[in-house]
């Protein structure tokens, strides 16, 4: 059975399209991820399947029911993570996560029993007594994650989980997810901009640019559409590059995208390919700098697909996240 | 089972109104300084220049009128600030019924409200104002409730559809200080312009000045059982619009 069904979904805002027209369906227990550039429609979807946002057009269906018009019975089966602080500044990371689990009818012990786990996971347990308004940005996100798994649902959605989190928290954050996924059978749906949590949890992968799905498949087959190597090249210009990909284009390669001076190639067999890189290159009278070759990653399969390094406009995440922060604050 | 969810999600609302409370006491007794000036400056000065005998007394009720008005537009208005920090995405996304996160974000509020209008006809006494009876000063407080009920679930109400600062200042401006001025907390309805008597009479907040004069001095322009009702009215339907526009809101 499907835990996530979407028929057409669209969202648009004053008429700009955030969301246009899209079909995915996620299955039981599956861990599914949402990968996107910046602004390209990932947390209006998840704020449209979490019963935050109405469609404008199209339908949806959570744990079986429809968003719009059985949208009690789809916040009773899920947990959201919003990619924004949701906390009660006011009150202390204690008082948060209790109140979450009375909304959520936890009975007192397992109450108790819930929130000290999630408070270890996070390792606040120590900061618990403390006022949320005093938190570190970092220490914000993980409270906001301890309480989205405190009441354990049926589908769990997970907007930039590990945005600005040190590597170590983020290895616990991903090792929890797993645990909840595998053995609670919780059916997972994450964004995020990190290519490698997306590749190391994810079942399945949905490419998402200008509100559309642009590839969906699992991450060792995304990566297997080009046969899974790169050639990168180091030219002496820009325009080099662009000259190059364009003749490269003509001679019948399919993946090309070029960065500043840097043009890649994604290939079937790098060892037969190269050498016919070097003559083309050789031919036009372009001087190659330097050259790597290295298995494909997903990064390169994003490229791909929506033109840009998703992260070309992330300079830093804490920087970013800060900035999402503050700009609540104001 | 429903009936007992029902009840959890309003309580829970509630604690967590009390938690904020608890924090801001200082605060929120020291709001209190302002209108203990207006009664004490105010009535003492009118009452002598005017030549009006109880001026203090009869100002009292009227004062503490306003300390609940403004607490509770103030508790109800205080949803846009939940949404402007986000705390608001997770209610709404809770599987709980709307309607009772309202109520209980009303009772919370209201028994903020009611904390300092018990507080000021406390202090107010001590200050010299003499109230006629115990009981009568114990039934203000019911009615208290009922004033509260009304005006933060207007402020419920309102803050659903305002979206920024600007308008927090217009509803304050516009709205609280009008309420305030017309409400016969400060001068006797019998002898206005028709005009303003009209306005004074559409004004909810009159009826809960009138009743508190009921209760604490014993004497009222507008018979009790009116202002009962008309107070009791009030509530019922601010609490119906603000109830349902909050259930409909999106973030
Ligand atoms: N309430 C809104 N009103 C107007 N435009 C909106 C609104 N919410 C989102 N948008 C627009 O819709 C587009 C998609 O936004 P969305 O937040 O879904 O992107 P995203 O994929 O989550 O991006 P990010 O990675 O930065 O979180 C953006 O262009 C955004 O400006
Ligand atoms: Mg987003």
């Amino acid at each position: 059975m499907n835990a996530i069904v979407t028929d057409q979904i669209t969202k648009s805002f004053n008429g700009f399209i955030a969301v246009n027209k899209i079909n995915i369906s996620v299955k039981e227990g599956e861990l599914f991820g949402l990968l996107g550039p910046n602004g390209a429609g990932k947390t209006t979807l998840i704020n449209m399947l979490s019963t935050m946002i109405h469609p404008t057009s199209g339908t949806g269906t959570v744990n079986g029911f429809d968003v719009v018009h059985d949208s009690a019975s789809v916040r009773a089966a899920i947990g959201v993570v919003f990619q924004g602080s949701t906390l009660d500044e006011q009150l202390t990371g204690w008082e948060n996560l209790d109140l979450h689990g009375r909304l959520y009818g936890l009975p007192a012990s397992l109450r108790k029993k819930r929130m000290d786990e999630v408070l270890d996971l996070v390792e606040l347990s120590h900061k618990s007594k403390l006022l949320v308004k005093t938190y570190s940005g970092g220490m914000i996100r993980r409270l906001e994650i301890a309480r989205g798994l405190m009441h354990h649902p049926k589908v769990l959605f997970l907007d930039e989980p590990t945005l600005g989190l040190d590597p170590q928290t983020r290895l616990h954050i991903w090792e929890y997810i797993r645990r909840l996924n595998q053995e609670e059978g919780i059916t997972i749906v994450l964004t995020t901009h990190y290519m490698e949590e997306a590749d190391h949890l994810c079942d399945r992968i949905a490419i998402i640019d200008n509100g559309q799905v642009v590839a969906l498949d699992t991450p060792e087959k995304l990566k297997s559409v080009f046969g899974g190597d790169v050639i990168i090249l180091t030219l002496d210009t820009s325009e080099d590059a662009k000259k190059l990909s364009r003749v490269y284009k003509e001679a019948g390669y399919a993946s090309i995208s070029t960065e500043d001076q840097t043009v890649y190639l994604s290939v079937k067999k790098s060892e037969e390919v190269v050498p016919k890189v070097f003559s083309t290159a050789f031919t036009s009278g372009i001087n190659i700098q330097s050259m790597t070759v290295r298995k494909s990653t997903l990064d390169d399969i994003f490229i791909h697909y929506t033109g840009r390094g998703i992260r070309d406009n992330l300079v830093d995440d804490i920087t970013y996240m800060k900035y999402k922060l503050q700009t609540k604050r104001r | 089972m429903d009936a007992m969810l029902s009840f959890q999600t309003v309580y829970t609302m509630w604690l967590r109104e009390m938690l904020r409370f608890k924090r801001a006491k200082s605060r929120i007794v020291g709001s209190l300084a302002t209108p203990l000036f207006f009664l004490i400056i105010l009535g003492t000065a009118m009452g002598s220049s005017y030549n009006i005998e109880n001026y203090k007394e009869f100002m009292a009720p009227g004062i503490i009128a306003m300390v609940l008005l403004f607490s509770s537009i103030f508790g109800g208005i205080s949803v846009m600030w939940d949404r402007e920090f986000g705390f608001l995405k997770e209610i709404l996304i809770a599987p709980v019924n709307r309607f009772c996160i309202a109520l209980g974000k009303a009772f919370g509020g209201v028994t903020t409200a009611m904390i300092q209008g018990i507080l000021l006809m406390i202090i107010t006494n001590g200050f010299g104002v003499h109230y006629k009876s115990l009981p009568g000063m114990l039934l203000s407080i019911p009615i208290m409730f009922i004033i509260g009920i009304g005006f933060i679930s207007l402020g419920i109400a309102l803050a659903t559809k305002i979206e920024s600062h600007e308008g927090f200042q217009m509803v304050m401006s516009f709205l609280t200080m009008p309420l305030v001025l017309l409400s016969g907390a400060f001068f006797p309805l019998s002898k206005l312009p028709d005009w303003l008597k009209i306005a004074v009479h559409l004004n909810p907040l009159t009826y809960g000045v009138e009743a508190l004069r009921f209760t604490l001095i014993g004497e009222s322009e507008i018979p009790i059982v009116v202002c009962l009702v008309v107070l009791t009215s009030f509530a019922i339907t601010t609490t119906a619009i603000g109830g349902w526009l909050f259930g409909r809101m999106e973030v």
